[in-house]
């Protein structure tokens, strides 16, 4: 969702342009790269500013386990007693360098941690995606082509209630289909123990399971891993494929009614090609601006689909840093999160622009 | 969007008491839609109206309290398999499940209509206000609310619900905490919109003459602005409604949800069941899930429709025809799948996107109008 965050001031900039003619891509992409900071820096300040309005984190965390002089004593060591502005602008600062804090329940830096696990959830929103692709603009193109027909009806029903079921909803189902009904796939986590063990004695590590099992040279691992990944993948995937079908379908819509799909046709060219290559070409742009976007979806499903799952990612730790109330390692997460969210708007927004030239003006 | 000429002038404009019913925004859109359209808009308003209903009667058609435990006979029995006293069972807690389900509903629709109010007055206020005066004040929270749209709903729920109810909550507060958390992430939402309609309504000449008659600022908002502004808040709140239930439900699924004695809440119950699911035992899953679907669908598909009736491009065949005659009339397409004909390059930029999407080609007309 969130069609870009860029996009209402990408208007005002026509306006400014207009008065001052000029300006190309270079132009543009200073100006995205420029807007990327407020961004974070809006988001970093709320979460500091909210996170730190119920109170210092170490009381949060360990209030009730240690006596009031412990606490105090810790609070003093971490530095939470002086004044909140002096916190905030050396939070600032650390974020900068990178340093986002170190965890209460587990005293690792916070850093470390999003190392560790991000890469678990990039995997997981890696095939999410494929899943989203492979399912969604296949069948957007249909549902486009039989427009009104039977056939758009019930996909677009198929993309709504893709929407409608939330991650956590879907993964139950489809685990107990397939893991505990059919026991085809396994039930949770990211690989067999066995498999675990044997990708830990690899000399160079990714963490992203798939290379690993790769690496150990041993395809019953590379199975076992990607066994794993399966439905997690379509939980979070299908969640995706909705809003792709939805668009490639808007799309496609729109492109199958101009004149040079026409001209095509009464050129001859087959149905399946005007709709898989002469319609389905242009609709791919506006596809490629909500990829940016989707990932703040995923993301979010991330969160969910990892908990449901016992994916250990991010969102998985997320979900247990709040459940041991450690909100340094929440905050962490969250403005690192923050920070990949603008980051691959950015990055979106230029390859938009590179592809399309109307959106840069 | 040049060949739209019907959406941008807001249906307000028009008088007559005779025309007041077929105004109201739903019944319009009834009358307006056809065919497979309307058969979708029915459906989710069958559905949605059915929940409603629900909600507001769940004390007199559940069978059993949310938080009941044990009846006459004794304590219901934890996992008990769905038929006899329990028509769909019950959960790991103990409570029946059926009863819970319908209970939901409740919970739900408080925190949608919570969070949905407070949203449009805090969204609908600052996009006046914003898009009004303009200056600095509108290109910081512009800024602001783009941040805030571009991150994950989900997250900056959980943040904020941190904040109200230090992730406890009991009855009214964790309700009213879900709530907030939620109404945060939808202010962006009427903001942008309010705020791109203000743009654009301000330039036309109905307000230029109100103020030459000397109306105030706050008059020539609330009474010209705000009237025509509104225009789209009907889609917006259909699809923040389905988007409430489903970030409660996962603020519910992460821990984050109301305490079974204090209310019941589907997004908590699927937390419940997720150790079940391994043991195959299904109902205390499936219920509970399938109330989240069907209401989700039930909204989605009424926002949806009423969506494509707003977007010519994509409203029903005789509609377009209308609109759009003049290019109806000279381009041949086979098949009849005339799609707003030449609407060529706009017809790329404008529906662009999914769910929420769609609502920003208003945005971005509201832009183009003024461009």
């Amino acid at each position: 969702m969130t069609t870009v965050a860029a996009r209402p001031t990408a208007p005002q900039g026509i306006r400014r342009k207009r008065t001052s003619p000029g300006g190309g891509i270079g132009r543009y992409i200073a100006v995205r790269f420029l807007l990327i900071f407020p961004t974070i820096f809006i988001l970093v300040s709320m979460v500091f500013w909210l996170m730190r309005a119920t109170g210092d984190p170490i009381t949060a965390a360990l209030g009730g386990r240690l006596t009031a002089d412990q606490l105090a004593e810790r609070i003093h060591a971490a530095g939470y007693d002086r004044p909140i502005l002096v916190q905030y602008f050396e939070y600032l600062g650390q974020i900068f360098t990178g340093n986002f804090g170190t965890t209460i329940s587990t005293n690792k830096p916070v850093v470390d941690v999003l190392l560790t696990y991000g890469v678990a959830t990039a995997e997981l929103a890696f095939y999410a995606l494929l899943v989203a692709f492979i399912v969604g603009i296949p069948l957007g193109m249909v549902a486009a082509y039989f427009r009104d027909k039977g056939q758009d009806a019930s996909l677009r029903i198929f993309a709504i209630l893709c929407y409608a079921t939330p991650v956590f909803f879907s993964g139950l189902l489809l685990k107990l289909i397939f893991s505990v009904w059919l026991k085809v796939l396994p039930v949770a986590g990211r690989a067999t123990t066995g498999s675990e063990l044997q990708m830990q004695f690899l000399p160079s590590k990714t963490g992203i399971y798939t290379i690993d099992a790769i690496m150990t040279g041993n395809p019953a691992v590379l199975m076992d891993v990607l066994a794993h990944a399966v439905l997690p993948a379509i939980a979070l995937g299908l969640l995706t494929a909705g809003v792709f079908l939805r668009l490639v379908r808007t799309n496609v819509i729109g492109t199958l009614g101009t004149d040079y799909v026409d001209a095509a046709r009464s050129r001859g060219v087959s149905e399946f090609r005007l709709v898989s290559k002469h319609a389905y070409r242009p609709a791919l742009i506006p596809i490629i601006t909500v990829i940016g976007l989707q990932i703040a979806l995923l993301l979010g499903g991330a969160v969910l689909t990892e908990t449901t799952f016992e994916w250990k990612g991010l969102g998985f730790m997320l979900s247990e840093f709040l459940k041991a109330r450690d909100f340094v390692a929440v905050q962490g997460i969250v403005a690192l999160l923050a920070v990949i969210v603008a980051l691959s708007n950015f990055i979106v927004d230029i390859i938009a622009a590179i592809i399309d030239p109307r959106v840069r003006y | 969007m040049s060949h739209t000429p019907d959406t941008t002038s807001a249906p307000v404009r028009r008088g007559g008491l005779a025309a007041l019913w077929n105004r109201l925004p739903v019944v319009h859109q009834v009358k307006q839609s056809m065919g497979l359209q309307r058969g979708m808009l029915v459906t989710g308003l069958v559905i949605t109206g059915l929940f409603v209903l629900t909600a507001i009667f769940a004390p007199v058609i559940s069978p059993y309290g949310y938080s009941q435990l044990r009846d006459a006979n004794g304590p219901f029995g934890a996992q008990v398999a769905p038929g006899g006293a329990h028509i769909l069972g019950t959960t790991v807690g103990g409570y029946d499940v059926l009863s819970r389900v319908l209970w939901g509903a409740q919970t739900a629709l408080f925190v949608i209509v919570v969070a949905v109010l407070l949203s449009i007055f805090a969204g609908v206020f600052l996009g006046l206000v914003s898009g009004y005066f303009g200056g600095w004040l509108d290109r910081i929270l512009v800024v602001v609310c783009d941040a805030v749209y571009a991150f994950p709903s989900l997250l900056l729920a959980i943040v904020m619900s941190i904040v109200i109810s230090g992730g406890k909550s009991d009855l009214v507060g964790g309700v009213v905490a879900a709530a907030i958390s939620i109404t945060v992430v939808f202010i962006p939402q009427y903001f942008r919109v309010i705020r791109a309609e203000t743009v654009r309504i301000k330039a036309e000449a109905y307000v230029e003459s109100a103020r030459v008659l000397g109306a105030s600022n706050g008059r020539i908002m609330f009474r010209h602005v705000l009237r025509n502004a509104t225009r789209t808040l009907p889609l917006i709140f259909t699809l923040n409604s389905s988007e409430a239930i489903l970030t409660l439900a996962g603020l519910g699924f992460l821990g984050f949800g109301i305490e079974p004695s204090a209310a019941a809440e589907w997004g908590y119950d699927l937390n419940k069941a997720l150790s079940d699911v391994t043991s195959g035992i299904w109902w205390t899953s499936l219920f509970p899930g399938l109330a989240i679907v069907l209401v989700v669908l039930g909204i989605t598909l009424v926002g949806e429709s009423l969506n494509d009736l707003a977007d010519p491009r994509l409203r029903g065949r005789r509609s377009v025809g209308k609109v759009v005659s003049v290019v109806a009339a000279t381009s041949v397409v086979p098949g009849g799948t005339l799609t707003g004909g030449p609407g060529g390059l706009d017809g790329l930029e404008g529906g662009a996107d999914g769910i929420d999407a769609d609502i920003d080609s208003f945005t971005d007309e509201g832009f183009e109008d003024r461009s």
